[in-house]
């Protein structure tokens, strides 16, 4: 599994890219590959705000459902319409194609609690 | 050796043999964790069980004697085809639980998925499910759909539509958090009063719900409602108690409905005193992951041949959980299956010819009201197989002279619309002979002669 | 699809819609014998239906094959052993079959007047009565449709008495072993789920409810025996708990067939329960219905029972709509008969007896498996169990074996696969429900064959990942079918 030196990792396993005011999110290898195959994803609307920790979509599987949380409170300013068609994007290619949304932030010290990928590491089970 | 024992195959000897091997003494022990002020002293009060001749015996004499009927508002007496019946007493049918392992359920999953494609045949609509409880969850299931997509607390309900439907509604709706507003009917026409509902149409509504053919049996001129519901941002959802009526009518997916639920009863499912009925809900392919029950969808296997699973599920409660847009589990599958039956059996000419025979008749039997005396035609719009005819007596009392003569008229509306106190829904399907109807009308004369 | 199939005697089967052929026809229907009305001279023609496109035209014999040989690619209670935990796949009495034919029954219209309908009222009136005797509670609904229509009448309920208290309690506790159903039943009800973790043991502990429990709470969903077959067995103090801060006990009645006759759930504190009447009383599961999920409630519930409800006044029977606190009405009509008349005949073909025995029998016949796998298969909760047992596929995991490759291998033995992955709280959780209808027998079979399979996973895991394969189809791909859904056949 990839975990990119450059971004920066929430607990519930989202990744972040920082560019100045704005940040691209999605989901990490490890959350990809729990859920298997992914079938659908529910976009914000652009222009939605969100609390940070709140809920801004959901990803699904065949058999599972999980929420995507944003790590810092912002504003949709633009999401990943390929997604629709190709949901798969974000199994193939999780920090690339697979990004979600780009949200312009808030308050930029929320980044600071956020893990290196380093750090998110050392929180994933360990694999026998 | 008890006759119930027939279902229970352990002889005393096995049941000894298992004891030993779990390593108890008596059957009670395997209770032991359960505590001992709690555990039953006394055998349950019920009746000693029945053999099976005492048992249909018994059954038999608590059935009614059948009347000639002409009763119908939401439940239709149809011909059931032999075919029918016949085939869904195959147990592997019957006895096979929900098709969650699709490589033992093929035969449930590819008849779901036909029945699927019925409905949105019928209906005209995008997609249908696997079915509901009846029409009238269904249509209340549709109005829950309604908020979750428009997010809004009020709905139009047309006070045509079945009053045993709008109370479900009621019911199903949290009264604290959401508006119902009822739309009157045109006092002569008997259809939805148009100027009240666009009066009362605004960006506040989430949907606007009518039945065609209303309560009355009056078909809804539908044409030109959901572009204005459309405009405020609302949808048009359409309900219906006879499905025959499509057999002959433009269904509501051609005038633009959002979603279309109602009741499959009169597509090979019996009477049977209100129930197992047959939920149908159909929309449109944009609303598909909002919509409640499950979906049956074609896929292909490891070696490309085509194959039918449940699909879309994790919009349901055992994998949403609390976020499933309904809970519902257990549906009407076998009932969905007699539909499948019943209109492949029809095919598309017996179907139109169904449709024009239900026509037909209750057109004879309107005429020959109409020249009665006393009898007026409650209302002028154009009707299905359903009127309501307006009388000069107590429709009670005429119902109970119908009655001596082992006829059930019609429905008395006045428990349903205090204002037609006067007034009988009348219903005529094909299964009314011609002698019956004749016989219904002379009956209906004489009482209205006195 | 060519015309020669070489698929032997599983046979393949288009759609209906890709049969037939223009002009045939498959049914006889009643004779016109009065005129033919042309639709447009009485119908405006823009209401008219113009199309019947993509409908079938076959023939009576066409029909037939097809829905006959749709229904041998299925597997059902009469084929084999069913063993579903938390679904009762009991033998479906054929008895039961003929009284749900029983034309008065089957063709009496619903608003036929009550006079004439005495009878069926009885009948519905006296299983209401044995269901309440059964359950130890004191009235019956009989009107919801299935188990989850149940849960959310009898939640419909609570919420209507705690307003009609004036309170305004809004949530609802459920166990981390609960069925999906109570948790979308508790928010089509308006109530928010708070979870309330199950012990070490498996099972609630009062400790755990007395911490949770307070003022806010409406109600506290249980399913007893719970969805991994464990007895709550501090249920009986754990209802004081809720009582005592005025709380309700809704208890999910799916697993009663572990319970007839030993014990009530009534005496345990519970206050509404549905029962679900495709499980435990026998009604056939129908490949998804029709069921029927009767609500008993205790008497403070009483006056919001959904109407009608069926009353006596000497020796007649009646519909009593004048009920002023009900909920309402959850459906059209009064039920799902045509379901009752199963259960009926069947509690009056087993008696008080014959149920009691019921119950003993499913839980020896689930003890009895429990013994003899435990050796081949991880058992989460090592204790005594009730209707059902269940297992996990930990001891398989080291040949990256999984309990879907074991559940599909057991289909090429004849069997149909336990539930899995279900409860929630046990990692590929193997879910067995024998029921009270299996002999000794076939139990041994099925043990026989899981101690096989166990010892294939360890010398030839491969068997299992490819299973199944003496199937029509198989391992569909359910990724394709959720990522491009293809719901409805259309004509080209």
């Amino acid at each position: 599994m990839k975990f990119p030196e450059e971004l920066l990792y929430s607990e519930t396993h989202e990744w972040i890219r920082e560019e100045g005011n704005r940040i691209t999110l999605g989901i990490t290898d490890y959350a990809q590959k729990e859920l298997r195959d992914i079938v659908y994803v529910e976009l914000p609307e652009i222009g939605a705000e969100f609390k940070k920790g709140q809920s801004i979509g959901v990803v699904e599987s065949v058999k599972t459902v999980t929420d995507i949380f944003t790590p810092v409170t912002g504003k949709v300013i633009s999401r990943n319409e390929e997604l629709k068609d190709h949901p798969e994007y974000i199994n193939t290619d999780p920090y690339g194609k697979g990004w979600i949304v780009q949200m312009e932030i808030q308050r930029k010290e929320e980044l600071k609690g956020l893990l290196t990928a380093q750090a998110y590491q050392g929180l994933l089970p360990k694999e026998e | 050796m008890k006759d119930f024992s027939r279902y229970l195959p352990h002889t005393p000897e096995e049941i000894q043999e298992m004891l030993e091997e779990i390593g108890l003494e008596k059957v009670e022990d395997l209770f032991k964790m359960i505590p001992p002020q709690s555990r039953l002293t006394k055998p349950l009060n019920l009746p000693s069980p029945l053999s099976e001749m005492d048992l249909l015996r018994s059954l038999e004499s608590l059935q009614p004697p059948l009347y000639s009927s002409f009763l119908g508002g939401g439940a239709y007496h149809h011909f059931i085809p032999s075919v029918v019946s016949h085939l869904v007493s195959r147990s592997e049918f019957y006895t096979a639980y929900t098709p969650y392992q699709p490589e033992v359920s093929q035969g449930t999953l590819q008849a779901i998925f036909e029945f699927q494609t019925f409905m949105c045949q019928l209906t005209a609509m995008e997609v249908s499910n696997a079915s509901m409880y009846d029409g009238a969850s269904s249509l209340a299931e549709a109005v829950l759909m309604a908020y979750r997509i428009t997010r809004r607390r009020k709905i139009l309900l047309s006070e045509t539509v079945h009053p045993e439907y709008r109370r479900v509604i009621q019911t199903y709706i949290d009264p604290e958090h959401h508006e119902v507003v009822l739309i009157p009917y045109l006092k002569e026409e008997g259809r939805t009063d148009s100027h009240s509902l666009f009066h009362h149409l605004d960006r506040e509504v989430s949907a606007v719900v009518l039945q065609s053919p209303n309560f009355f049996g009056i078909i809804e001129d539908l044409s030109g409602i959901s572009e204005r519901v459309h405009q405020q941002g609302a949808l048009l959802i359409i309900g219906f108690s006879e499905a025959l009526a499509y057999g002959v009518l433009k269904p509501p997916g051609l005038f633009g409905a959002d979603i279309v639920a109602g009741e499959g009863q009169s597509l090979g499912i019996p009477l049977s005193y209100g129930g197992p009925y047959l939920g149908i809900f159909t929309t449109r392919e944009k609303f598909i992951r909002n919509m409640p029950g499950r979906l049956v969808g074609e896929t292909i296997d490891l070696e490309g041949r085509r194959g039918f699973v449940l699909t879309l599920a994790t919009r349901e409660q055992h994998i949403r959980r609390e976020r499933a847009t309904s809970n519902i589990c257990t549906n009407e599958g076998l009932c969905a299956l007699m539909a499948t039956i019943f209109l492949s059996c029809l095919g598309k000419e017996g179907l139109k010819e169904l449709s024009l025979k239900n026509l037909s008749k209750a057109e004879y039997a309107k005429k020959l009201a109409s020249e009665i005396r006393g009898c007026r035609i409650g209302f002028t719009s154009p009707t299905f197989n359903e009127f309501v005819l307006e009388l000069e007596r107590d429709p009670q009392e005429v119902l109970e002279e119908l009655r001596r003569e082992k006829i059930l008229g019609g429905l008395s509306l006045a428990r349903f619309y205090p204002e037609l106190s006067h007034h009988l829904l009348v219903t005529v399907t094909e299964m009314n002979r011609k002698e019956e109807i004749d016989q219904w009308a002379e009956l209906l004369q004489k009482a209205m002669g006195r | 699809m060519g015309r020669i199939r070489d698929t032997g005697l599983i046979q393949e089967e288009p759609l209906i819609f890709e049969k037939g052929r223009r002009g045939r026809r498959g049914c006889s229907l009643p004779k016109w014998e009065v005129d033919e009305v042309n639709p447009w001279r009485v119908i405006p023609s823009h209401l008219l239906r113009e199309q019947w496109d993509g409908f079938p035209e076959v023939s009576e014999v066409e029909v037939v094959r097809h829905f006959t040989r749709l229904s041998q690619w299925n597997y059902g209670v009469d084929s084999g052993l069913y063993p579903l935990g938390s679904c009762t796949m009991k033998y479906n009495p054929k008895l039961n079959e003929e009284v749900a034919k029983l034309q008065g029954f089957s063709k009496l219209h619903p608003y036929t007047p009550e006079a004439l309908c005495q009878g069926i009222l009885r009948l519905m009136d006296e299983l209401g009565a044995f269901l309440a005797e059964i359950t130890g509670m004191d009235a019956v609904t009989l009107q919801p449709a299935a188990g989850a229509h149940g849960e959310l009448t009898g939640l419909m309920m609570i919420r209507a008495c705690l307003r009609d208290r004036g309170e305004r309690r809004s949530r609802i506790l459920v166990p981390d072993t609960a069925h999906g159903t109570n948790c979308s039943s508790s928010t089509l009800a308006s109530f928010q789920m708070v979870g309330i973790k199950s012990d070490e043991r498996g099972i609630l502990s009062a400790k755990q409810v007395k911490e949770q429990m307070n003022e806010e709470v409406a109600a506290l969903m249980v399913t007893n025996p719970n969805t991994l077959g464990l007895f709550e067995e501090e249920l009986g103090e754990i209802s004081e708990i809720v009582h005592q801060r005025g709380g309700f006990v809704y208890c999910d009645g799916a697993n009663l067939n572990a319970l007839m006759g030993i014990v009530k759930l009534g005496d345990l504190g519970v206050d509404v329960v549905q029962l679900n009447l495709h499980k435990t009383f026998s009604t056939p599961h129908g490949g998804g219905g029709p069921g029927a999920g009767p609500v008993a409630v205790k008497k403070e519930l009483v006056p919001y029972l959904p109407i009608p409800v069926i009353e006596r006044q000497g020796e007649k029977y009646y519909l009593n709509w004048n009920r002023p606190k009900t909920i309402g009405k959850m459906r059209a009509f009064y039920g799902n008969v045509g379901v009752m008349l199963k259960a009926y005949a069947y509690i009056l073909s087993m008696g008080g007896e014959g149920l009691k025995r019921v119950s003993e029998l499913a839980v020896l016949n689930a003890n009895y498996l429990m013994k003899k796998l435990r050796a081949h298969y991880h058992l989460p909760y090592d204790r005594p169990c009730m209707h059902e047992c269940v297992f996990t596929d930990r001891y398989q995991e080291r040949f990256h074996v999984t309990t879907l490759d074991i559940a599909k291998r057991l289909i090429d033995y004849g069997f149909h696969p336990p539930t899995i992955y279900f409860p929630l709280v046990v990692k590929g959780a193997l879910m067995i429900e024998p029921t009270e209808t299996e002999s000794k027998d076939e139990l041994d079979r099925l043990i026989e064959t899981m101690i096989l399979i166990a010892k294939e996973a360890e010398e030839n895991p491969d068997l299992l990942r490819q299973a199944p394969q003496r199937v029509k189809v198989r391992r569909l791909d359910e990724v394709l079918a959720a990522r491009r859904p293809k719901l409805r056949w259309s004509p080209k």
